[in-house]
């Protein structure tokens, strides 16, 4: 009882600013007793797992790490090379090359498109579908401001989005007073190059290899993140009343006229530029070759022929351009270095293991009797 | 109860930032708006609500303020601004304002407006929500209270009707019965009470639960008291909040006036006890009351993890500015670069203007980096903490009810660093369970040896029916104190006095001089009745003075004995005593036959077992209780063990009132002693007096007990000094108490006069009050005659031994600071194994009472002369340096007080830094502060202090750790303390385990924390290379802004609060384990820049391996950004598994919920979020990662990677603690 009212007194000596005094503290706990909960949560008696403690679970870990990591390196490292790749840069920097007059004599106001086309050769046969880039190098797409400049709302078909485009775009807002559609400084500097691919025969006629350019897009953009405002009922009515971007030759709704799928702000090559990429050094998809046949591959070794209609400008900022066909794998495009850092790291382990097996053991002859560490 | 009041302190403080400076923060008064009214200069006058006065009450009472309390901050209307300002000029907040304002600067902008915003909206949101709920509380304790009725005089009525507490003015009359609570500070101007006393219990205040006894305003008693009469004007301080300080005065009409103090005021919230009816006039009122001014809000220390980790905070900014810096410059220089790039946005800014917006930006992105969150979580952690030592159950005393209370609830971890205890002694390594064990009278030793065979006694466990009874409360000491067996040759001789003829005493008192038996008899009354002890007795209630008991042997007998021994005893008096009046000490002549104590056969020879039936039933039957036994309520357990050894003697303190004392004699007469004055105990007299008209002799006598120290000085005895002082030097050799007593029976009326006049005046001064006090006490207590001394035991508490033991071994030092005598000093000392025999000792004492102790080769310091003491103590400090190894000081008050000079300072730390122990006696509370303070800021050490006494506060403030042990002393250590334990045992386990804990597992949360930060931060960071410094993240920003608020903000709080580096039994017994904490090697510098390097590692390897994975594809930003994320977030959780030393089903638990909670949230968001967070929109990021199997090869790479050099690391050390706690398992099994 003397000890609940002194506790009980305490406590509202303990009210912050207030003094209580009311009755009601000298009865509260006066009955029970106030010895703590003897549970193993309040006396800190839960059962506890100390992990990695001894040898005998730090050891076999390394072990295990080591020898799992290292098959999975070594498979990761046979499919990467199973991965057939092949790139080429048309920039046009050296004079011989044949893109050079292009590079150097480009003007966004220029009517009239330059073309050059290179040839190249594939030694090995593309088997499985063969996927089309077009790679840009020392393009900063992930810069802070260039990322900014976009409206989402407007790309997803909101029509006061069209009319009135966030203030982010600026200075691609607006043009001649009116509304950019797609506003922003990423739409506008929308990569326009067109690239064709002809297969040279045995005969050394050109065939032209069918470029699929539906599809590259993902699934999500295309059908939830895009919209054409008002539907993809007449775009040319839609986008009335918006101006195109400054740099572009046509306006959005003119991008695939022929397919209605695919234009306005729905064209899939619009719509993997604006996804903006991680890296200055980036490819983004172009086309697909698609596998025709079971027997014969998709792209045959031999002679080939790139034609380039060369609009898009990358030398002022010293960038470069370069087409890259790729089969791809399960995990990915090529990329060997995933492999040799899993049988890296698995070796680390599996000699760390090793390290602290003999560590372990000398320590344990040595000193049997430690004392207390410092 | 207890634990939301913790919870609820624990809130406050964990949102105060602005407690950045300073030990602790000073009380502070409750608010400007209630601080007193100083326009009416230094004094307050109170006149009668309803009485004569009333436009005089008006005009001066307007300004006071009622009794309506109001302790919420807020009221509906000011809570929005209120809180927002208050919350708004917090550090922490003005960093998340700063940063949220620079996002809206569009060159530097960030994130959206929104994100930005989160982190403030979510502080200020939580924050005004606690301020709500704790608003709310107090508004309806408010309602609660001030709804409380009482009953108030009306004039209307011309009776006491019902009032709520609320309405209740300055100036009204309110009436209360037993067992109400006062509901303001009122001067007590009636009781039921005869004699016009009144008891109050003040637990509700100050936690003491003894009654307390006021009194009504002197002369009022006398008059029959009339409301509407009251026509005295009051003249009294403004109020204050110092509790045991009244002063002012009541004046008539006519210019009477009639002195006001402490005992006539009725404190608000304290509770009446014993009294039918009082009444009182209300002076101060709501606020001003004493109650209310009093209280200041919970302590706040800062630990001293906590201002090292200022420095870190500051490495972190430091870092955060060059990693700002760095991306400025690089900006620039990759802006320089560029020529026209078609990526580029708006006009051409210079570099260094864009570099310096890059600066800001990266701020913005990089703010996680300084970790203010970390503040809270802190705050957090401790309150888990705290509630594990709060439940402790080795922390618990069965006996006392009493759990261990942690009352500043932020330096836990301090806990862990101790390095200097400073221990006081009594109470706090003793039981302060105070035993009456040995006395000398006359210069003869009693050695009692019986007491000391029935000491077993007193372990015996205290029955629960003790501890309450009715209304009265006993404390369990009382008890022990009570057995005490009379010493047989003591009891022969008392019994001459007894004796049935005087001729058979005549041919007693051959063997020893009537004086002696003259002596015995006073030396017995003045432990009855020199003192402040409270009598109840279970059969009546406490306000009715029984009736003195019949005497059974004729008053005239009795007279007749104390006339002839006062004669031969004291040859200055007056050959007769003048007539006395019957009304003094006999009121009445009872026919009924006493039962119990005397025998009641007048003829028989004299045989002291005879008697003393009692004591010899006693002596068998221990324990026994007389049926009709008086109970006493002291303040200090000395009194009452005092009081308990007079009675043993049959000299029973029957019952008290304001002006007298009843008391039983050994001659089974009951006589009402006249109390005339009582002169407290006071620290600096070191000694209380009592004076008394002598209810035989009818002169006024003077009664005094004190410390032999100065009492000694300030006495003669006819036997001289000497043995009386040998008898005491061999009591403290025992480790006892001593006490001397004395008295001054030569006091003339005139003498006795004039001396009352000052007295008078001193009580009724309102300025200088205390130092006229003391002149006019020391005036009187002159020329005082030795009547003996008195040892008392004071049992050393359980376990105090090992628990000291255990501190030594774990390197920290233990310093014994007490009021007590040197030898009692060392005894104690030596009884808890803080000295061992082996030990050197060395002596400082300026005093030339030096007795070397037999055990100990002792260095000593003679001298008298108190001129050159400096010197000799300058002299003592440099000759003993050489000396010492293992050795301990021993130093006595007058010779610290040197040693403190600031001349000497350096040279006593040196000495005492290379002692094993330092005690230091005869130390007033001052010099332990001051001992403490000079430890604490010389050293640079952290100190603790554990103290059970008032005398103990000032050193439980000063120092780092203030533990209070709830003992017999009331509860004012407690008060001031952080840590309140019920034993002296319990430090060990709050040291040794919850110190180490609370100080590895914050250590070692901050250091998680910090590398948490940096980790994820450097992440940004890393891009940044990739993005021409742009400020630009490859995350969604919710995400970003998330990551740490919410999806790892609790794991390491988890791991602060529930992380057991070292197992409880390895700790207990190894106290060497506790070096380690506490020469902090989990939180050194070199600790913080190692969690540093790995964060850095870390982050490289999270951010390349996607990196050199990714590079060269089609990878968009936030694609990227995811499986960097996802391996940040396995990294950060097991990393912490890594570091954990235990895992419990918690941590499990906590680990799935984090990661489940990021992973719900951005699936959520790739599939929900379309055109939402611009310009990191997610939509279909995450589901489209997470469907490839890249995603989680990287992740598992990655973190294994990540991981790889602290896991191997970690498991080296863990090995080898493992092995050092099983080779100490081995040598010690447990």
């Amino acid at each position: 009882m003397i000890t609940a009212m002194m506790a009980s007194s305490y406590n509202a000596k303990e009210e912050d600013g207030h003094h209580s005094g009311a009755a009601g503290h000298g009865g509260a706990g006066a009955d029970k007793s106030r010895k703590p909960d003897n549970t193993a949560f309040k006396q800190q008696r839960l059962p506890a797992w100390q992990p990695i403690l001894t040898a005998g679970t730090v050891l076999p870990a390394f072990f295990v790490i080591g020898l799992i990591f290292i098959p999975i390196g070594i498979g990761l490292y046979v499919t990467s090379n199973n991965i057939k790749e092949f790139e080429i840069d048309y920039t046009g920097v050296d004079s011989k090359s044949e893109c050079y007059a292009c590079a150097r004599n480009f003007s966004w106001n220029s009517t009239t498109p330059c073309t050059c086309s290179m040839n190249f050769t594939l030694e090995q046969p593309f088997e499985s579908n063969v996927f089309m880039y077009y790679g840009l190098s020392n393009f900063y797409q992930n810069h802070r401001r260039y990322v900014k400049s976009r409206d989402d709302s407007q790309l997803n078909g909101d029509p006061t989005a069209l009319k009135d485009p966030s203030k982010e775009c600026e200075p691609y807002r607006t043009s001649e007073g009116l509304p950019i559609a797609p506003c922003g400084a990423i739409a506008n500097s929308l990569f326009n190059d067109t690239l064709e691919l002809h297969y040279v025969d045995s005969n050394g006629t050109k065939v032209e290899i069918p470029l699929v350019k539906k599809g590259i897009a993902w699934w999500t953009d295309k059908h939830v993140k895009f919209r054409n405002p008002n539907g993809n009922t007449n775009l040319t009515v839609a986008f009335q009343g918006t101006s195109k971007p400054v740099n572009w030759g046509k306006p959005v709704y003119e991008l695939d006229p022929l397919d209605p799928e695919n234009n306005g702000f729905i064209n899939e090559d619009f719509i993997v530029w604006m996804r903006t990429a991680a890296l200055p050094t980036f490819r983004k998809l172009y086309r697909i070759i698609q596998k025709k046949s079971s027997t014969t591959p998709t792209l045959p070794s031999g002679r080939y022929i790139l034609s380039i209609t060369y609009n898009y400008p990358v030398l002022s900022f010293d960038g470069r351009k370069r087409m890259i066909l790729s089969t791809i794998s399960w995990m990915g495009g090529k990329n060997p270095f995933l492999g040799i850092a899993y049988i890296t790291v698995g070796s680390i382990c599996f000699f760390l293991g090793v390290v602290l097996l003999i560590i372990h053991h000398k320590y344990d002859n040595r000193n049997t009797s430690a004392d207390i560490p410092n | 109860m207890e634990q939301l009041h913790w919870v609820r302190f624990r809130c406050q403080q964990l949102w105060a930032a602005n407690h950045t400076q300073g030990w602790y923060s000073p009380p502070r008064p409750v608010s400007d708006k209630y601080s007193p009214q100083r326009s009416a200069g230094k004094r307050r006058t109170v006149l009668a609500r309803w009485g004569p006065h009333q436009d005089e009450y008006h005009s001066i009472s307007k300004s006071y303020r009622n009794n309506r309390i109001r302790t919420t901050k807020y009221t509906l209307l000011s809570f929005i601004p209120k809180n927002l300002f208050e919350q708004l000029h917090r550090v922490a907040n003005i960093y998340f304002i700063f940063l949220a304002v620079l996002n809206f600067v569009p060159v530097v902008e960030a994130f959206n407006p929104e994100i930005a915003l989160v982190p403030i909206i979510l502080v200020l949101l939580v924050t005004a929500l606690k301020d709500i709920w704790e608003d709310q509380r107090r508004f309806r304790s408010d309602r609660e209270v001030n709804r409380l009725k009482c009953s108030v005089y009306s004039s209307k009525e011309r009776d006491y009707i019902d009032c709520c507490w609320k309405d209740v003015h300055v100036g009204d009359f309110v009436r209360l019965s037993c067992n109400e609570i006062i509901p303001a500070d009122m001067l007590l101007l009636h009781s039921s009470d005869p004699r016009g006393l009144c008891y109050i219990e003040t637990a509700n205040l100050d936690g003491e639960t003894n009654l307390k006894q006021r009194e009504v305003v002197s002369k009022m008693e006398e008059m029959e008291f009339v409301p509407e009469d009251f026509h005295w004007r009051i003249e009294c301080e403004n109020p204050n909040n110092n509790l045991c300080r009244f002063r002012g005065y009541m004046e008539n009409p006519s210019g009477a006036r009639v002195g006001l103090h402490n005992s006539n005021l009725l404190l608000r919230s304290c509770i009446i006890r014993n009294s039918e009816a009082v009444v009182g006039i209300v002076v101060y009122a709501g606020h001003e009351t004493k109650a209310m001014m009093n209280n200041s809000g919970p302590r706040y220390k800062r630990s001293l993890l906590e201002r090292r980790l200022n420095t870190d905070v500051l490495w972190c900014v430091l870092l955060l500015i060059v990693m700002c810096l760095t991306a400025a410059i690089g900006h620039g220089i990759w802006l320089k670069q560029l020529k026209n790039p078609i990526f580029e946005v708006g006009e051409e800014t210079s570099p260094a203007l864009a570099g310096f917006y890059v600066f800001w930006t990266m701020i913005i992105v990089l703010q996680v980096l300084i970790p203010i969150s970390l503040y809270v979580s802190i705050e957090i952690v401790k309150l888990g903490q705290i509630y594990f030592i709060h439940n402790d159950v080795d922390l618990y005393n069965e006996h006392t009810d009493s759990r261990i209370q942690c009352r500043a609830l932020n330096i836990t971890e301090d806990l862990g660093q101790v390095q200097y205890i400073f221990s006081d002694k009594t109470g706090t390594l003793t039981e302060n369970k105070m035993v009456f064990r040995r006395c000398s009278v006359y210069g003869v030793e009693y050695p009692h040896y019986d007491n000391g065979r029935g000491g077993a006694v007193l372990y015996k466990p205290v029955p629960a029916q003790c501890l309450g009874q009715c209304n009265m409360v006993c404390l369990p000491h009382n008890r022990a104190a009570k057995e005490v067996v009379p010493d047989c040759e003591l009891v022969t001789k008392l019994s001459w006095l007894c004796a049935p003829d005087l001729n058979v005493a005549h041919s007693c008192a051959k063997a020893s001089s009537s004086l002696e038996l003259a002596f015995i008899t006073d030396f017995f009354l003045t432990l009855a009745i020199c003192n402040s002890v409270v009598v109840s007795s279970p059969a009546q209630s406490l306000n009715v003075l029984p009736q003195a008991q019949t005497p059974l042997r004729s008053l005239e007998e009795i007279k007749l004995m104390f006339q002839r021994f006062n004669l031969s005893a004291l040859p200055a008096l007056p050959t007769l005593p003048p007539p006395l009046k019957s009304s003094l000490y006999i009121s009445t002549l009872d026919s009924v036959v006493h039962p119990v104590g005397v025998m009641d056969a007048p003829g028989e020879e004299e045989v002291p077992k005879l008697m003393f039936p009692e004591a010899a039933a006693s002596e068998d039957a221990g324990a026994v209780e007389p049926e009709d036994t008086v109970l006493y309520e002291a303040e200090s357990p000395d009194e009452a063990a005092l009081v308990y050894a007079a009675r043993a003697y049959h000299m029973t303190l029957k019952a008290r009132s304001a002006d007298s004392l009843q008391v039983e004699l050994p001659t089974g007469g009951t006589v009402q002693v006249p109390l005339l004055h009582v002169l407290p105990f006071d620290s600096n007299r070191k000694r209380m007096s009592v004076v008394v008209r002598h209810p035989l002799t009818g002169q006024v006598v003077v009664y005094t007990k004190g410390a032999d120290s100065v009492l000694m000085d300030l006495t003669r005895s006819p036997t001289g000094n000497q043995h009386t002082q040998k008898h005491l030097d061999s009591y403290a050799r025992e480790g006892l108490r001593t006490l001397c007593i004395a008295t001054k029976q030569t006091l003339e009326e005139e003498e006795y006069e004039v001396w009352l006049k000052t007295q008078l005046l001193a009580e009724s001064s309102i300025e200088n009050r205390e130092e006229l006090l003391l002149c006019s006490a020391q005036a009187l207590e002159t020329n005082l005659t030795l009547l003996g001394a008195t040892g008392i035991l004071d049992r050393l508490q359980e376990e105090v031994s090992e628990t000291i033991e255990a501190l030594q071994r774990a390197d920290v030092k233990v310093w014994i600071l007490t009021g007590d005598k040197q030898e009692t000093a060392i005894n104690i000392a030596f009884a808890c194994k803080l000295l061992c025999p082996s030990d050197q000792l060395l002596t400082a004492n300026c005093e030339d009472k030096v007795s070397s102790h037999p055990h100990v080769r002792t260095l000593e310091l003679y001298n008298s002369q108190q001129e050159s003491c400096a010197v000799l103590v300058q002299d003592f400090l440099h000759r003993v340096t050489c000396y010492v190894a293992g050795s301990v000081l021993v130093i006595d008050g007058h010779t610290l007080d040197w040693a403190l000079q600031p001349e000497l300072q350096g040279d006593f730390l040196e000495l005492s830094k290379h002692c094993k122990a330092v005690i230091c006696c005869r130390s007033t509370p001052l010099q332990k502060s001051q001992v403490v303070r000079l430890v604490r800021d010389k050293l640079k050490v952290m100190t603790l202090a554990v103290g059970d006494g008032a005398n103990d506060v000032s050193m439980i403030q000063v120092a780092d750790v203030g533990v209070g042990i709830s003992g017999q002393e009331g509860m004012q250590a407690v008060m001031s303390s952080d840590f309140a334990i019920s034993r002296f045992k319990h430090l060990r386990k709050l040291l040794l385990v919850h110190g180490h804990w609370c100080y590895t597992r914050l250590a070692n949360m901050i250091l998680y924390f910090i590398y948490k930060n940096v980790m994820y931060v450097n992440l940004l960071f890393w891009y940044q290379f990739f993005c021409g410094f742009s400020g630009n993240v490859m995350t969604n920003a919710w995400v970003l802004i998330l990551f740490n608020l919410i999806f790892t903000s609790v794991p390491p709080l988890i791991y602060g609060v529930l992380d057991q580096d070292t197992p409880v039994d390895v700790l207990m017994a190894h106290p060497e384990f506790y070096q380690r904490t506490r020469t902090s090697k989990d939180y050194v510098s070199l600790m913080f820049w190692l969690n540093i390097l790995d964060a850095f590692y870390q982050s490289l390897v999270c951010f390349f391996i996607p990196y050199f994975a990714y590079r060269d594809s089609d990878i968009g930003e936030l694609s990227f950004g995811s499986p960097i994320n996802a391996s940040a977030l396995f990294i950060i959780l097991l990393h912490q598994v890594v570091e954990s030393h235990t895992l419990t089903w918690i941590h499990g638990l906590v680990f799935l919920l984090s990661a489940g909670s990021y992973f719900a949230f951005v699936l959520l968001l790739s599939v929900f979020c379309v055109t939402c967070s611009p310009p990191t929109n997610p939509l279909g990021v995450e589901t489209m990662q997470m469907s490839q199997p890249a995603f989680y090869l990287v992740c598992i790479l990655t973190t294994v990677t990540a991981l790889l050099p602290s896991s191997s690391l970690r498991s080296m050390e863990l090995v080898r603690v493992h092995r050092a706690w099983k080779a100490h398992t081995v040598k010690q099994p447990h």
